[in-house]
This record gives C-alpha cells, sequence and structure tokens, in this order.
C-alpha cells in the first residue's frame, strides 16, 4: 500500500494547483511504529507530509462532519461507504469533497503484530508488496500480510471505493466466500445467560474514555446521550450497568449505518471488541433488509426510512 | 538504608506472606498487556514487563470513588444527612511500580496535599500506600522520564527500590515505611560492595538507554497569553477525537467530577475521574461552554501540564516521561512534539 504515498501528494498538490480544494485530509506519517496520524493540509508546500501505508485505519470522514470548505480526502472501501453515509445524512454536501479513491489491501492489525513479537518492544515496521518486516533492539523479522488483516479488513468485501471523483490505481479484486459473521453467529446460538455473561466481560476492562465513539464517523450529534447533563440518561461512574447501556445505545445509534470500517476497536487503548456488538446489528440489516451501509447515494438507511406499503406485516 | 539481596523465588515467596499485613497490588498479564491488580490466587504477578496500560494511579485514586451516602426516606431519622461512607485505608503495598509513576504520585500530591488544600480520601489512601518501585532495565524507546526530572532507577517518592540483577533482586529500603515493609519479608542477605557496584552500573546503562530529548528549560520564561495564542493549537488538534484515552491512561492527571446518584431513595455522592477533552468537563449551568471547540481542549491539556502546572509550583512539568499517550493515542498526538514547539515558540 506505500505505493499509494508518493500518488496521493501528487494528486494532492495538483488539485490545490488547479483550485479544487482548499484543504486536503489525508495522513501523515507517526512518530511511532504502526501509527499514522490524520492530517489536514492546507497549503500547497506541506503536501509531501501526506502518507499512506496498511496503519490507516482510522477513519478520515469522521474529519468531513459540518465542514464548511472544499475539500480533498483519500479513500478507500469503507471510508468511501461512510462519506455516502455522510452525504445521505446531510453532514457533507457531494459537490465539496474531491474523493481520492484508494483501491485497499487490508490494514495491519498493529496488535496481532505485538503478540506475534511477544510484546517485544517494536522499533520499525517496514512494508514491503505483501509482507512487512518488525525490527526492535534484538530481533528483526518478516511477517506476511494477510496473515495479520485486522478482523474487519479480513472478511471485508467492498475494499475498492464505492465513490469517488479519481481512483489512484486498478480495482483490486474483491474477495468473495468470506463470512465476516461467524462469530455473531455463535453469540446467537448462546442462551441468554450466557449472552449476558458473554457481553460483561467484553465490556468489563472498559474505562469509559469514549475513543469508540468519538473515532466513528456515525457519531456526530452535537451532544452524545452519555454526556447529556439535564436531564442526565446514564450515570458517569465505572459502574457496570453503565458502561453496558453505553455500549448498547452506541451499538444501536449505529444500526443500519455501521461500514464496520473498524476504528472503533482500533483506538480502543483496553483492546475491546466492540465490532461483537455493530456486527450483530449489520447481520440483521442484512438478514432483513438486505441492506449494506454506505453502498448507494439513493437509498436511506432502513431504521430512517418509512413506505406505508412496506410489506412486513408489522409495519401496518 | 537497607540493601537485601533475595534471590526471585525467596522475594514472590515474601511477597506471597506480606498478603497478611498488607493489600498487595502487582502488574499482572491481561491479555495484551499489564495491569496492577491485588496479588491473590487468581492474579499471579508478572515482574518481566515495561509498563503497565493503565497507571496505578487508582489504587490511590480510583476511578470511582463513593465519597458520601444518604438516604432520602423521610421515614429515617437521618433522612437528607449526608454522611462519610466507610473507606478502606488499610496498608497497600504497591510492589513492581515503576520510578515514572511513583513520580506522578509526588507531581499529583502537589495538587492534592498543600498548605492551601488537602484532599482528605487522596492523602489518606497515599499514606496507607507503600511504593515499591521496580527499575526499568529496558527502558521503552517512548519514555523520556531523564527529561522531566525523573530516570529509569529514580528513587525520590519511592519506599523500597528493586533492582533486577537477573538471577536475584537487590531491594533498596528508602523510607520509614518501605524498612518496614521489607522487615516483613524473611530470608535475603546484605548486599556486598560489589552487588552495590552491579546496581548502580545497572541504573547507569538504563539511563543511557532513553534517547527522546524533550527539553523543558525555556517554557517558565514565555509568556503564557503568547503561548495561549500561538498559532500551532489548531494544527495540533485536528487530528484529536477528544477522547480521554491521554487523560485516564496518564498518571500525572488529576482532574474528577462529583456526581450524585440515586436509586430509590438511597443515594451516593462519587467522585468519578474527567477529562478536560470531554465538552461535558467545562459546561457551565448557563448552557455556556468557555471550551466549545476542539482546539481549546487539546491546549488546555497541554498548557495545563506545560505552562500553568510549571508557572503554579515552580517544580518542573505535569509529566513524568512513562510516555503512555505517546504510544496509546489513538491519533498519535505526540506530547514530545507539543513540548518541543512550546518550548522553542
Amino acid at each position: 500500500m506505500l505505493k499509494y504515498a508518493e500518488k496521493i501528494k501528487e494528486t494532492a498538490l495538483k488539485l490545490f494547483n488547479e483550485n479544487r480544494v482548499d484543504t486536503f485530509i489525508g495522513y501523515k506519517k507517526g512518530s511511532v511504529p504502526m501509527m499514522n496520524e490524520p492530517v489536514l493540509v492546507t497549503d500547497p508546500d506541506k503536501v509531501d507530509q501526506l502518507y499512506w501505508d496498511s496503519f490507516c485505519g482510522l477513519n478520515l470522514c469522521n474529519y468531513l462532519t459540518k465542514r464548511t470548505d472544499k475539500i480533498g480526502i483519500v479513500a478507500n472501501g469503507c471510508n468511501s461507504r461512510n462519506i455516502v453515509t455522510h452525504i445521505i445524512e446531510n453532514q457533507i454536501k457531494r459537490e465539496q469533497i474531491y474523493i481520492v479513491g484508494i483501491p485497499c489491501e487490508g490494514m495491519i492489525d498493529h496488535r496481532a503484530v505485538m503478540r506475534a513479537v511477544k510484546y517485544k518492544e517494536i522499533l520499525n515496521v517496514q512494508e514491503n508488496g505483501d509482507k512487512f518486516l518488525v525490527k526492535g533492539a534484538d530481533f528483526e523479522e518478516t511477517f506476511e500480510k494477510e496473515k495479520f488483516l485486522q478482523g474487519n479488513c479480513a472478511t471485508c468485501t467492498h475494499r475498492n471505493p464505492v465513490i469517488y471523483d479519481e481512483i489512484l490505481g486498478d480495482p483490486v479484486e474483491e474477495q468473495t466466500g468470506v463470512d465476516p459473521f461467524k462469530d455473531v453467529k455463535k453469540i446467537e446460538e448462546m442462551d441468554p445467560a450466557k449472552k449476558q455473561a458473554f457481553f460483561t466481560r467484553l465490556i468489563s476492562r472498559c474505562i469509559r474514555c469514549y475513543a469508540c465513539r468519538n473515532s466513528c464517523p456515525l457519531c456526530y450529534c452535537p451532544t452524545c446521550f452519555v454526556d447529556e447533563s439535564t436531564p442526565q440518561w446514564v450515570g458517569k461512574s465505572s459502574d457496570p450497568t453503565d458502561t453496558m447501556t453505553f455500549h448498547f445505545l452506541r451499538a444501536y445509534h449505529c444500526a443500519g449505518r455501521c461500514t464496520d470500517c473498524g476504528a472503533c476497536e482500533r483506538v480502543c487503548p483496553m483492546g475491546i471488541s466492540m465490532r461483537q456488538f455493530t456486527k450483530k446489528l449489520n447481520k440483521d440489516c442484512q438478514d432483513l433488509f438486505s441492506w449494506e451501509a454506505g453502498l448507494t447515494l439513493d437509498q436511506r438507511p432502513p431504521l430512517d426510512v418509512y413506505k406505508p406499503d412496506d410489506y412486513n406485516d408489522f409495519i401496518k | 538504608m537497607t540493601d537485601k539481596i533475595f534471590s526471585k523465588e525467596e522475594w514472590l515467596g515474601g511477597l506471597e506472606a506480606l498478603r497478611k499485613t498488607y493489600g498487595v497490588f502487582v502488574p499482572v498479564k491481561d491479555g495484551d498487556f499489564h495491569t496492577f491488580m491485588p496479588f491473590d490466587k487468581g492474579n499471579i504477578p508478572d515482574f518481566d514487563y515495561q509498563n503497565s496500560r493503565l497507571s496505578p494511579k487508582s489504587v490511590v485514586y480510583p476511578q470511582s470513588e463513593r465519597l458520601f451516602e444518604y438516604t432520602l426516606d423521610k421515614a429515617d431519622s437521618e433522612a437528607d444527612i449526608v454522611k462519610e461512607s466507610p473507606k478502606d485505608y488499610s496498608p497497600r503495598a504497591v510492589v513492581g511500580i515503576r520510578p515514572c509513576d511513583v513520580q506522578a504520585f509526588q507531581i499529583v500530591k502537589r495538587n492534592f496535599d498543600n498548605p492551601e488544600y488537602r484532599d482528605p480520601w487522596w492523602v489518606q489512601h497515599f499514606e496507607s500506600t507503600t511504593l515499591v518501585g521496580l527499575g526499568c532495565n529496558e527502558p521503552c524507546s517512548t519514555c523520556f522520564c531523564t527529561e522531566v526530572g525523573g530516570g529509569p532507577f529514580n528513587q525520590e517518592g519511592l519506599d523500597v527500590l528493586i533492582f533486577d540483577m537477573g538471577e536475584t533482586y537487590l531491594l533498596r529500603g528508602l523510607t520509614d515505611k518501605g524498612e518496614a515493609l521489607l522487615g516483613k519479608i524473611t530470608g535475603g542477605s546484605p548486599a556486598d560492595d560489589q552487588a552495590l557496584k552491579n546496581a548502580e552500573d545497572l541504573a547507569a546503562s538504563a539511563s543511557k538507554k532513553i534517547t527522546s530529548s524533550i527539553p523543558t528549560d525555556k517554557l517558565k520564561e514565555k509568556v503564557t497569553n503568547d503561548l495561549f495564542n500561538a498559532p500551532f493549537w489548531e494544527e495540533i488538534a485536528f487530528a484529536c477525537l477528544n477522547c480521554g484515552t491521554c487523560t485516564f491512561l496518564c498518571p500525572t492527571c488529576w482532574c474528577f467530577d462529583i456526581q450524585d446518584e440515586v436509586l430509590g431513595k438511597e443515594g451516593d455522592r462519587i467522585r468519578n475521574w474527567d477529562s478536560c477533552m470531554f465538552p461535558l468537563f467545562t459546561l457551565h449551568g448557563s448552557g455556556h461552554n468557555p471550551r466549545d471547540n476542539k482546539f481549546q481542549r487539546v491546549r488546555q491539556r497541554f498548557m495545563h501540564k506545560l505552562k500553568y502546572y510549571v508557572d503554579k509550583y515552580d517544580n518542573g512539568v505535569q509529566c513524568s516521561g512513562c510516555g503512555r499517550c505517546v504510544r496509546y493515542c489513538p491519533v498519535n498526538i505526540d506530547i514530545r512534539e507539543v513540548c518541543n514547539l512550546m518550548n522553542n515558540y
């Protein structure tokens, strides 16, 4: 994915020079291994800081919300689907943005890399095609990227951007025959007591930092329900009931809108797999409404639509 | 000051025995990282670690602590009287805490225990805690304790310092509290001159491994409003998610919120960690928010640590260089870079 870095710089410069954009949103290389920092470039002289590799696992659509300028933005498959959702939900106008599409080969799960080197400190990671080299003070190991993909990327079927003004490479082959809901099905089979125990354990480490919520482009409410104070809906202590309330409600607010970009899990400082909540809702949307979020500008998300002629009985 | 050598087995056995008189907190491997937990049957200490993901500040300053309780039941003769909740101030020992996190307690102490104000709960928890520090033989690349007045074997604030000598531990009692704790551990032998020299060599070589250079020397002389109005804040803040990762993982962040929670007629007054990253942190009752924008909140965090604290206490920065925020900020905002910008502005 390194190959896109130079192309992004060239494209951004071109867009500035042609006066197509006022600003450009991408990543710059991080100060620690396996981390990159979202960056807003406002000056054509600074396009050189733009960067791209397999550690760009945040969701840049998060930075578009209610902007008023003309913006160039880098988007791979999932990010582009969130841009579609943002446009449908009136968070940004289509004509305001110039989408630089990236056919994505998946992001590397930095935690899996740390496990693979037995938590020894990683000082440098160099990507080279479908392999990457990990260096520490007293070790060097090469890994195959395919085996270290983030969970959402391993089962992704929309790697190519679904909307773009320009694409920086030939589309990659989409994966077929992958089942993103294997783990969800296992949970569905549990009885209620086991489910309760599973989810209680899942969020037991949560420190309520809200990194999951804040990294998610879907969470743009001016005031989140957990931050409401008049009246207050949720307790602010580390009581497990309040923490569970936060996670359940956050997930439900994403129903039919989540693209499974994986940003929430990537940013969690405590390594919580909160995609277990949103994936169940994605599966329900697929089963009940044949719906996957962010694939088209022509239709609103299912829980956002009412049709008098709906074929479901419950609506009548 | 006592210096004693223990074999590692002997020391572990001693720790187990120590549980009779102390609540012993140790680093425990918990999934992908380490957390300080009470040493019991299910929680086995693992001292072969770099640092815990969450700082051990919660041992003294829990994320949520019930301060008071009350009943609203008018039938009760004590209705509406707010009474202090019972608290546990029995002796505790945090064993294996890193010197940077001990230094952090010293920083936080300036806020919670000073001539103007003493926070009764923080102070009592702190005073009942013995800090048994473990020197860092291998500091991380993100560590910068030596740049902010500490060091991988810094003894300030510690009650006992442990040197991991490979096969053995050298334990140095530094305070009466520390000597009392060591006195409860049987076995061990006095350290000879060679062992003491080896320990000093270990500490010296560890200090040299810290490569981050974070000058803070000019922060004090800067004009506060110049830094406040500096042009770089919007740029630094762009990527920020305004999550609480940096503040909650930080060993020196001390801000809290007090909330009343009522169930039926019974109420609790609870103190919770709060974060200057959250908009609610500064929301006034009027609805006005003086830090309504993201960049203002980001600026507050860095200005507090690197300027306001410096000016108020004249005792360095409000950072012990543990590097947690550097490693775990989800969007890689790096306090080392921000400090350089501020110091050189």
